[in-house]
């Protein structure tokens, strides 16, 4: 029997092309010609295309090549134009946020932030078009929309982070920056001031729903792989008709741990687990300096976090003479 | 699998191991609690990093420090306004001692080494090298720091060496960077510039010193609210400005965040340990330097167009005077020089407390 036991698919179907179901009206014709990538094959299905673009996943992949050029070519300019250096610093750099002097301004100067508005509202259109790409393709398939509203719990987050909550706040100051560091940095800071987002009980909703999801991943993938000599890895046929793969995967959790997810079930967990992850993280951040400003002393009212002995030491901004010298 | 796959997987996975190490410190590492159990208080330092940055030792004395008795420089000299009223023995002790700190034999020009450095030969009273009227106050301002800065300094005080070790001009200083222009080229929003000393390598603001330590006084930094309370006008991106400043702290002193506070919650002075109380007067010290000492001698030094490179630079990019920081004297150790004290060759650098408001003695309460 074909096996899956390696890193790699080993065994590569080549025979006629698939070209999919007939779509109905309303429907654009698929763009490209299928062919088939020996390379691709060995991390998944070796086809590659035809693709379905439409007018809605045109308008997307336009808007997203915007915001992506003007995030890079603020960065590029930001270093006076020089490729060298734009290689060099390239995770330092950021296209950031307007001052807070500008509020919520619409269109603060371009090299104030400016860039930033337009570049995030091409990046958001660009991804809210995706979205109803994704819907409809799944209602076109007659699948359910269990994919658009899994991305629609990370657009969440999303527009939380840039735009939903420092509207609440008030300025866009508040958002973040487009850049690999600096956005880390962003992040550290906002943990610091608004006393430390560990004690964020969404946030630590979204840190259980994370590593769960690795964890369910890891569980899953391994359970699959392992019983991929019996054909495991045809699960939606195992749902309907068990055969001796899902018997034994079952069996391997219920004596290991007593209990087992079913074939169907665990894919219900995955998503879950999935979904709640941005879901709680973007409550957590968006209650964030709107109704909880330190979130240790929050836990600590709550009774969700101890209070350590004082070790003495005064503010000396407090004391009679602090501000003199 | 063969044996020779074997060994290619193992030569490939070891190679990409030492590559993603690359910036590890390697070797054993001291760790100590300084802090309530369980809170991850702990100081851990790397001996080699320590041993490394110990940097020059502290030059022995000339001589042996002569005795405040005889006749009083300004009789021997003309032109002592500040130290004229020291003995004339202990004065050229000191002119010795500042040789050896500032401007040593050791490899610079023979126009830049020694009493020349400050003095025309010809008329040693003279004003006319403008290293002369920087001395002065820079003499002024050390006697200020250690009379009136003891929050901070304690009894171990300053001198030249401190910060000049050696060197002419000290090693760490700071100076505001250019202003960011309009359009988008060049213009990194103040932030976002790997491997300037002051923020390490991170990508917040590369100036975290403008307005916290540029005086008259250093700005508190509140960042926090109450509980429920924000505090009105405290930006996210405000936050990093001070969170740069806190890193460049962190690499001055060669410290952890922990070494001042309970990273629960960093704004709460309730459990901080004491050092940053020391650290807070520090600030304040480094406000007052800069704005007293510092600024005022910016008519005093060449212009940049006037010097060749940008290490003899007297002046930064934008035209004013270098300033200093934390790591100015501190140099990569929570105590500059190990903590040792130089007022045995210097003490006359130690006057009694000036009429200015009394300091604010260290507020460090017996740790629970």
């Amino acid at each position: 029997m074909a096996t899956y036991q390696n890193i790699f698919t080993q065994v590569q179907l080549r025979g006629h092309l698939e070209t999919g179901v007939p779509l109905g009206p309303g429907n654009e014709p698929r763009v490209g010609k299928a062919s088939v990538s020996y390379w691709i094959g060995k991390i998944g299905n070796a086809q590659i295309g035809p693709i379905y673009l439409g007018t809605l996943g045109t308008a997307s992949i336009f808007c997203f090549v915007i915001a992506f050029e003007i995030i890079g070519l603020n960065m590029w300019a930001s270093v006076n134009w020089d490729p060298v250096q734009f290689l060099r610093q390239l995770p330092w750099l950021a296209l950031e946020p307007p001052g807070p002097q500008y509020g919520l301004k619409v269109l603060p100067p371009l090299a104030q932030g400016g860039w930033w508005i337009i570049a995030g509202a091409f990046l958001t259109t660009s991804i809210l078009l995706w979205w109803v790409r994704l819907y409809r393709r799944a209602r076109a398939l007659g699948m359910g929309t269990h994919v658009p509203w899994a991305f629609a719990s990370a657009i969440w987050l999303f527009l939380v982070l840039g735009f939903i909550r420092p509207v609440m706040m008030g300025s866009w100051a508040e958002a973040v920056p487009f850049g690999i560091f600096p956005h880390l940095d962003w992040t550290a800071a906002f943990s610091i001031r608004y006393g430390n987002l560990f004690y964020n009980p969404f946030h630590a909703l979204s840190i259980v729903f994370l590593y769960g999801s690795a964890l369910l991943f890891a569980m899953h993938g391994a359970t699959i792989l392992a019983v991929g000599r019996y054909g495991g890895e045809r699960e939606i046929e195992q749902i309907t008709d068990r055969g001796t793969a899902s018997e034994r995967a079952a069996l391997f959790w219920r004596w290991t741990m007593g209990w087992n997810a079913t074939m169907e079930s665990v894919h219900r967990w995955a998503w879950w687990f999935a979904v709640l992850t941005t879901l709680t993280g973007g409550i957590g951040i968006l209650l964030t300096g709107t109704v909880v400003d330190n979130w240790y002393l929050w836990a600590v009212d709550h009774h969700f976090a101890p209070s350590y002995p004082a070790t003495g030491v005064v503010d000396p901004a407090t004391l009679p003479a602090g501000g003199t010298q | 699998m063969s044996g020779n796959r074997t060994s290619k997987i193992l030569g490939i996975s070891s190679v990409s191991v030492a590559f993603l190490l690359a910036g590890c410190e390697v070797g054993p590492k001291q760790s100590t609690q300084t802090g309530y159990r369980g809170t991850g208080i702990v100081q851990i330092v790397d001996p080699k990093t320590v041993a490394r940055g110990a940097g020059k030792p502290i030059p022995a004395n000339v001589y042996e420090t002569p005795a405040d008795t005889g006749q009083r420089a300004r009789e021997v000299y003309q032109n002592v306004p500040v130290l004229g009223g020291i003995s004339a023995d202990q004065f050229n002790h000191f002119m010795a001692n500042m040789n050896n700190w500032v401007v040593p034999a050791e490899g610079l020009p023979a126009s830049e080494q020694g009493c020349n450095y400050c003095h025309n030969p010809e008329n040693m009273a003279s004003d006319e090298k403008y290293t002369k009227i920087v001395a002065r106050k820079m003499i002024q301002m050390t006697q200020s720091i250690n009379a009136n800065y003891t929050a901070h300094v304690q009894q171990t005080g300053v001198t030249c060496w401190t910060c000049h070790r050696g060197n002419a001009v000290p090693t760490y200083r700071w100076a505001a960077g250019l202003d960011e222009p309009r359009s988008i080229k060049g213009n990194k929003r103040g932030q976002n510039t790997p491997g300037i000393a002051s923020n390490g390598y991170t990508s917040m603001n590369y100036d975290p010193f403008s307005g916290y330590i540029t005086g008259p006084k250093a700005e508190n930094i509140r960042v926090g609210g109450g509980v429920y309370t924000p505090k009105p006008g405290v930006s996210t991106q405000s936050t990093e400005k001070t969170y740069a400043l806190m890193i460049h702290m962190s690499k001055g002193l060669g410290v952890n965040c922990t070494y001042c506070h309970n990273a629960n919650n960093f704004q709460s002075w309730t459990n901080s340990s004491p050092q940053r109380a020391v650290a807070w007067h520090g600030l304040r010290m480094t406000a007052a330097t800069n704005h007293e000492y510092m600024t005022p001698l910016q008519g005093v030094f060449p212009a940049a167009s006037k010097v060749v490179s940008y290490d003899s630079a007297r002046l930064g990019p934008k035209g004013d005077v270098y300033k200093v920081n934390c790591q100015t004297c501190h140099q990569g150790v929570n105590k500059p020089m190990g903590g040792v004290s130089m007022k045995d060759q210097a003490p006359y650098l130690w006057p009694a407390p000036a009429a200015a408001p009394a300091p604010v003695s260290a507020v460090i309460a017996s740790r629970q």
